[in-house]
């Protein structure tokens, strides 16, 4: 745990956080193949906001999501930090709290709406038992308020008596993204919610939140590969690698203004529907094994800034992991190159 | 141009029985598709999930038999090939790449035993040398150095190796024609750059006709010169691909267009109409365009005469009664 008792990065805190993580660690497993899914994150949501968190598969996005929801299961195990929830640590709730907090306050949509739903259950009937598990409604009442739901995601009342299968994938997503609104809660992490359907659907399902988020007013953390959907979609984005948050700044700016290599290249990995079309090169190598993370930056084994001729640089490259700090107001980068410029 | 197609398609059908008993409903999977591969082209395959641009492929590659049409290699109807021998043949100059290389790689096998078979099934090159041209064919990928990556087994490769051996594998034979399923969906986003990069040099290098299976317009645009869009079964507008994505005939392909993630505009900019569920059109189709449901154009004979592709552009073609409306006989 050595790493972890470094100073904190720069303060997050805000009297407006609505959800804040501090310092989060996450270990898979123990001995010499543990391996630290999540190191030290500082991530902060604000109420009402969209915060996008990107990054490749493995590089602990989910696992953060999991952690927030508390629904890590083992190996998988928080040895480190504190998440707050409206300033309150939710580490260390006895499991009848946890379930108050799961749905009203924090709901959950994941990547495949099918194992989300119970396939020999009537839609409807779903909605029931999600509602009765947490408030006392009675069967007609909620399953009225069921029907109101699919409307509000643009679907068929009269939907409430189908079974699963006879939902197309995008209408099966909805229903999930309604049942996820059934308790109202302040905070709705959608996990890749549309990285199993084609580009139509999904535009369709992310208009659809974005239009439910202005009447319903929660917070989204939207976790996905494809940052070019949350340069468009969220209000704040940050980038994370190797189990780390390398760069978080105001969506706007990580399109206009990357400061991280690694989101750089992340960005140039995808190639534009319109304008000039150059040659692109994406990332050379490969993400780490997190059970054996490189020393010093995480990145530099891929880092086109990492030259061993620049010699104090590439020393503090390979050895001292770089911490975030700010390079404009809102805008924080992990890493030496940029901490070298500004000084 | 067709004499120096290496592929035609003609007319391809592929039908699926749906549900048992009396109903008999069936799936149109690929219905009335013609195109042609060249060599030294990628041709670009898209549209949604369900639209039947993987079945395109796998009756391409002598996995599915075709319920019509016919499939022309080196003259001959590739659709009517019996013989072990002939697809045999066949499979050494038509080859396919999946989306999973977790999935087409044997766990319990190295690299090198991966890339041998084909070489010593197809009696490639004379035993002597095998060994020779696996490095060539790694290093050809940019798998190096050969000799280490030829002794590995697939776990210890990252993804973005994996999928290079798959085409290192599929190189082998040395193909004509490569059909490249979702080559780069299941990579991690800073690596499916470098397989297209590498699908560009085969290409130009070895005039190779590749097929481009993707759901990814963008990725679509950045590899390919042709693009060919499937809605339900049936190919609905095609052409040299920056013409049509510039400017798109059929309504479906303005939908997909517009519905691609753009960094440079926000979600107000292009909201799209949001549709609110129907049925697989390719089920017991019809008369009528298959697209008349969701389309903004419709007109009342969308409803009453299945469209027929219409060149209203040189190469250009799209099935439309709006935007490419058949001449007057």
């Amino acid at each position: 745990m050595t790493s972890l008792v470094e100073e904190p990065p720069v303060a997050h805190a805000r009297e407006t956080s609505l959800l804040e993580v501090r310092k989060l660690v996450v270990e898979y497993g123990t001995g010499p193949k543990s391996a630290r899914a999540v190191d030290g994150v500082d991530l902060a949501i604000r109420e009402g906001e969209v915060l996008g968190l990107a990054g490749e598969s493995g590089c602990g996005k989910t696992t953060i999501a999991n952690a927030v929801m508390q629904i890590l299961r083992p190996p998988a195990r928080i040895t480190g930090g504190s998440i707050l929830f409206e300033g309150e640590n939710i580490l260390g709730r006895s499991a009848e709290q946890l379930r108050r907090y799961r749905w009203q306050n924090v709901s959950m949509v994941l990547q495949s709406a099918m194992s989300a739903l119970n396939p020999v259950m009537r839609v409807g009937d779903q909605f029931v038992d999600a509602m009765q598990a947490h408030e006392k409604i009675d069967h007609r009442r909620a399953l009225a308020r069921a029907g109101e739901l699919l409307e509000l995601v643009g679907i068929d009342r009269r939907r409430v008596s189908a079974y699963p299968h006879q939902l197309s994938g995008g209408m099966r997503q909805r229903v999930v993204i309604a049942m996820a609104l059934s308790l109202e809660p302040e905070l709705i992490i959608l996990d890749e919610p549309t990285t199993a359907l084609d580009v139509v659907v999904q535009r369709e399902i992310l208009q659809q939140v974005d239009a439910l988020k202005r009447d319903f007013g929660f917070a989204v953390l939207f976790i996905t590969h494809d940052v070019s959907l949350l340069l468009e979609f969220a209000d704040r984005i940050a980038i994370m690698y190797a189990g780390e948050i390398v760069e978080t700044a105001h969506a706007d700016r990580i399109g206009t203004n990357p400061q991280h290599p690694y989101t750089q290249g992340l960005l140039k990995s995808f190639p534009p529907i319109r304008g000039p079309l150059t040659r692109l090169t994406g990332i050379p190598g490969a993400p780490p094994d997190l059970s054996d993370p490189p020393a010093g930056c995480r990145f530099h084994p891929r880092c086109p800034h990492c030259l061993p001729e620049q010699q104090a640089l590439y020393l503090r490259q390979t050895t001292e992991r770089p911490r975030l700090r700010m390079v404009e107001p809102d805008h924080e980068v992990a890493c030496h190159l940029v901490a070298e410029a500004a000084e | 141009m067709s004499s120096a197609a290496q592929l035609e398609v003609r007319s391809l059908t592929k039908r699926f029985p749906l549900g048992g008993g009396m109903r008999r409903s069936q799936i149109h999977a690929v219905d009335d598709v013609s195109f042609e591969l060249r060599p030294g082209t990628i041709t670009a395959l898209v549209g949604e999930s369900g639209s039947g641009k993987s079945t395109v492929a796998r009756l391409l590659a002598h996995l599915y038999e075709a319920t019509g049409g016919a499939v022309l290699f080196e003259g001959r109807d590739v659709t009517r090939v019996r013989s072990r021998r002939d697809v045999l043949h066949y499979r050494s100059q038509v080859q396919m790449i999946f989306q999973d290389p977790f999935g087409s790689l044997n766990p319990v096998k190295t690299v090198r035993h991966h890339i041998e078979r084909p070489l010593r099934i197809h009696r490639v090159v004379p035993s002597g040398q095998v060994e020779a041209r696996v490095h060539d064919l790694l290093r050809n990928v940019g798998l190096v150095p050969p000799e280490d990556i030829a002794a590995k087994y697939p776990h210890e490769l990252s993804g973005g190796q994996r999928q290079r051996v798959s085409i290192a594998r599929a190189l082998a034979v040395e193909p004509r024609v490569v059909l490249a399923d979702e080559p780069i969906s299941m990579l991690d986003v800073s690596i499916r750059i470098g397989i297209l990069n590498l699908m560009q040099r085969l290409k130009e290098e070895q005039g190779i006709a590749f097929l481009y299976v993707t759901h990814d317009l963008a990725s679509a645009r950045y590899v390919a010169d042709d693009i060919l869009v499937m809605y339900a079964g049936q190919i609905v507008e095609r052409g040299p691909i920056e013409q049509v994505l510039s400017e798109p005939l059929h309504p479906y392909t303005r939908l997909l267009v517009a519905a691609v993630p753009d960094p440079t505009s926000k979600t107000e900019a292009k909201r799209i109409e949001l549709r609110t569920g129907t049925p697989s059109p390719a089920v017991d189709p019809g008369e009528g365009c298959r697209f008349r449901a969701r389309c903004p154009l419709a007109i009342d004979v969308c409803s009453q005469v299945t469209p027929q592709l219409v060149e209203p552009r040189p190469q250009h073609a799209a099935r439309c009664h709006v935007t490419a409306p058949a001449p007057p006989d």
